[in-house]
């Protein structure tokens, strides 16, 4: 089929709501979009398992040891439907591994931030898997089939752990002294962080019209950000806590919150590889590969002998 | 109260804690995803299973009479509050804990954890598959929930040691070591304590069953055992709460905050 017409069917499935599947054709760029989007949240599933993970072994009950570890299982889990979903595209998990390490591809700046108290578990419950939903329920409709089903299982874990986060800043909430100054601690570190989770204002991502035509991201970065604010302004307020923000006021004629201005030298600093645990988390994550290396070659060469047993008998 | 019966519901407890204590450390840092989370899945049951006993064991423990006082007491506890899973878990110290010393032994690489892993399923499932029996009601019906778990346990770690026995030269040798390595931790699992006197087990009898089972794996895996394996010098200590130096780090994490922070509700 010429290119044109091959074009104009897969504008038609953009436009009538019909979702791309991987057979389909499609445009190089939209391939390389969706991959490079996909395989990003892949990395940010995996990298995010190192600041939880940092408090399994120290989790102050038993039942919070267990949920803590399921949460971070459930995120080794996520990881493997992205990569799946990423695969479809034409790249293999171990291309995508290899650019996370060689420091090529990105994941969510937000795991560089390091987790100094238990009530980082629940700030990042909260305010980062918050975050994260909203992007993410905008994503169960995203217009690549595989990446859309894969978020709307992801989507019903997350906000599971969206709940148990805010139960545990509530327990400290309402706690001693000691635990409620953590709680707001532990909101004031991870507060300015997780609204840069949005990215960069609409006037400057470089990504988002485009991804917006093609019906990859349904809504713009600041939109998603005020829906953020206006959400956690709200739920701050049943913890009886702060945000670490004095220009967070009502705003009649938006019928939003106003908040103040994220720092957007930081924000660019730990993209670019300069915050507090950039090296730390690539480090984990190459010595975790390098460490099981002579572990995935054994399976393979087991796997290889049993074939040739197999053919031979 | 039957002091030698909760003695008997801590050692169990205590050994699958400190099991799922050491296998979480992986979570986040395995050869590849899908072991990973096989490994935190193990990790998550054997947490369960301590549970379950530790809730027993509370249970027990909260009768007001005073020998119950005193042998709270002489586990180094505080009898002025409720014994809770999280108080046995948190508020007892080295001394006072009876887990199998193989349990508390270091990760090392993937190839020991796989290894001590096998050695302990392997001897939990045939230990569980008798305790389905065993006259106090409770015991018998968490080993019976708990064996199904046992059972993908051992198969996942039958196949690992089966595959990295006979993958590559490197894995070859990475195993031989972590079963010599582990191999003289094993002869306390059939070492019966005082307070196993009364559970009515086998254990010579269990001890073969164990053995024969190891070593049909261990040949598939083209791995040998210790030369005269049955004479290896054994360590013991774990089930009367002498443990090997590893315990007392293992448990400065675990109880880090409750220690840091005591009495607050988490």
């Amino acid at each position: 089929m010429a290119a044109a017409a091959q074009e104009k069917i897969f504008t038609t499935k953009i436009e009538t709501e019909e979702k791309i599947e991987p057979k389909d054709w499609m445009p190089d760029a939209y391939r390389k979009t969706n991959l490079r989007q996909i395989s990003q949240h892949a990395h940010s599933e995996i990298v995010g398992m190192l600041p939880e993970g940092n408090w399994i072994t120290r989790a102050p009950s038993l039942k919070r040891k267990a949920i803590l570890l399921a949460k971070v299982q459930d995120e080794a889990g996520h990881g493997l439907y992205l990569y799946s979903a990423a695969e479809t595209l034409g790249m293999s998990r171990d291309e995508m591994i290899n650019s996370l390490h060689e420091g090529k591809a990105k994941y969510s700046s937000i795991f560089n931030y390091p987790t100094l108290t238990w009530a980082d578990m629940g700030a990042i419950g909260w305010l980062v898997d918050g975050a994260a939903i909203l992007n993410q329920v905008m994503l169960c409709r995203t217009s690549y089939g595989p990446y859309a089903r894969a978020m709307v299982r992801i989507c019903k874990e997350e906000s599971f752990h969206q709940r148990q986060g805010f139960e545990i800043l509530w327990v400290l909430s309402n706690g001693n002294a000691e635990q409620k100054a953590m709680c707001q601690d532990a909101i004031n570190r991870w507060w300015w962080p997780s609204l840069m989770m949005f990215g960069p204002t609409d006037s400057e991502s470089t990504n988002s019209d485009q991804s917006m035509k093609w019906k990859i991201k349904r809504k713009s970065n600041d939109e998603l950000r005020q829906q953020f604010v206006d959400m956690c302004v709200e739920q701050v307020k049943v913890l009886g806590m702060q945000l670490p923000d004095e220009k967070i006021k009502w705003n009649e004629k938006r019928k939003h919150y106003d908040f103040g201005e994220i720092d957007w030298n930081e924000f660019w600093n730990v993209v670019k590889g300069n915050g507090p645990c950039n090296k730390e988390r690539l480090a984990a994550r190459r010595k975790a590969h390098e460490e099981g290396q002579w572990v995935r070659e054994a399976a393979m060469a087991f796997a290889a002998k049993r074939n040739t047993k197999k053919t031979a008998a | 109260m039957n002091t030698s019966l909760v003695k008997y519901i801590l050692h169990l407890g205590d050994t699958t804690l400190i099991l799922a204590q050491q296998n979480s450390k992986w979570c986040g840092h395995g050869p590849v995803l899908e072991q990973d989370i096989a490994l935190t899945n193990i990790s998550l049951d054997l947490l369960g299973q301590a549970r379950n006993f530790y809730q027993y064991a509370a249970e027990l423990m909260n009768e007001n009479e005073k020998s119950t006082k005193d042998f709270i007491q002489s586990l180094g506890m505080q009898t002025d509050e409720k014994i809770t899973e999280d108080i046995l878990a948190y508020h007892r110290k080295e001394r006072f804990f009876f887990n199998l010393l193989l349990t508390e032994q270091p990760n090392g690489d993937w190839g020991q954890t796989i290894l001590r892993q096998f050695l302990y399923s392997r001897f939990q499932y045939y230990l569980y598959e008798k305790l389905q029996e065993h006259p106090d009601t409770q015991i018998a019906a968490i080993a019976a929930k708990s064996i199904k778990e046992t059972t993908y346990h051992l198969r996942w770690s039958s196949e690992w040691v089966i595959r990295l026995g006979d993958g590559t030269a490197e894995s070859h040798e990475r195993m031989q070591n972590a079963i010599d390595n582990l191999w003289p931790y094993t002869g306390e699992m059939f070492l019966p304590a005082d307070f196993e006197a009364d559970v009515k087990i086998d254990f010579s009898g269990l001890k073969n069953k164990w053995l024969d089972a190891v070593t049909s794996i261990v040949k598939q895996a083209t791995l040998s055992l210790p030369e005269n394996e049955n004479k290896v010098y054994m360590h013991t200590g774990g089930k009367e709460g002498r443990h090997t130096e590893h315990l007392g780090y293992i448990l400065t994490e675990l109880q880090y905050m409750q220690m840091a922070f005591p009495g607050a509700n988490w």
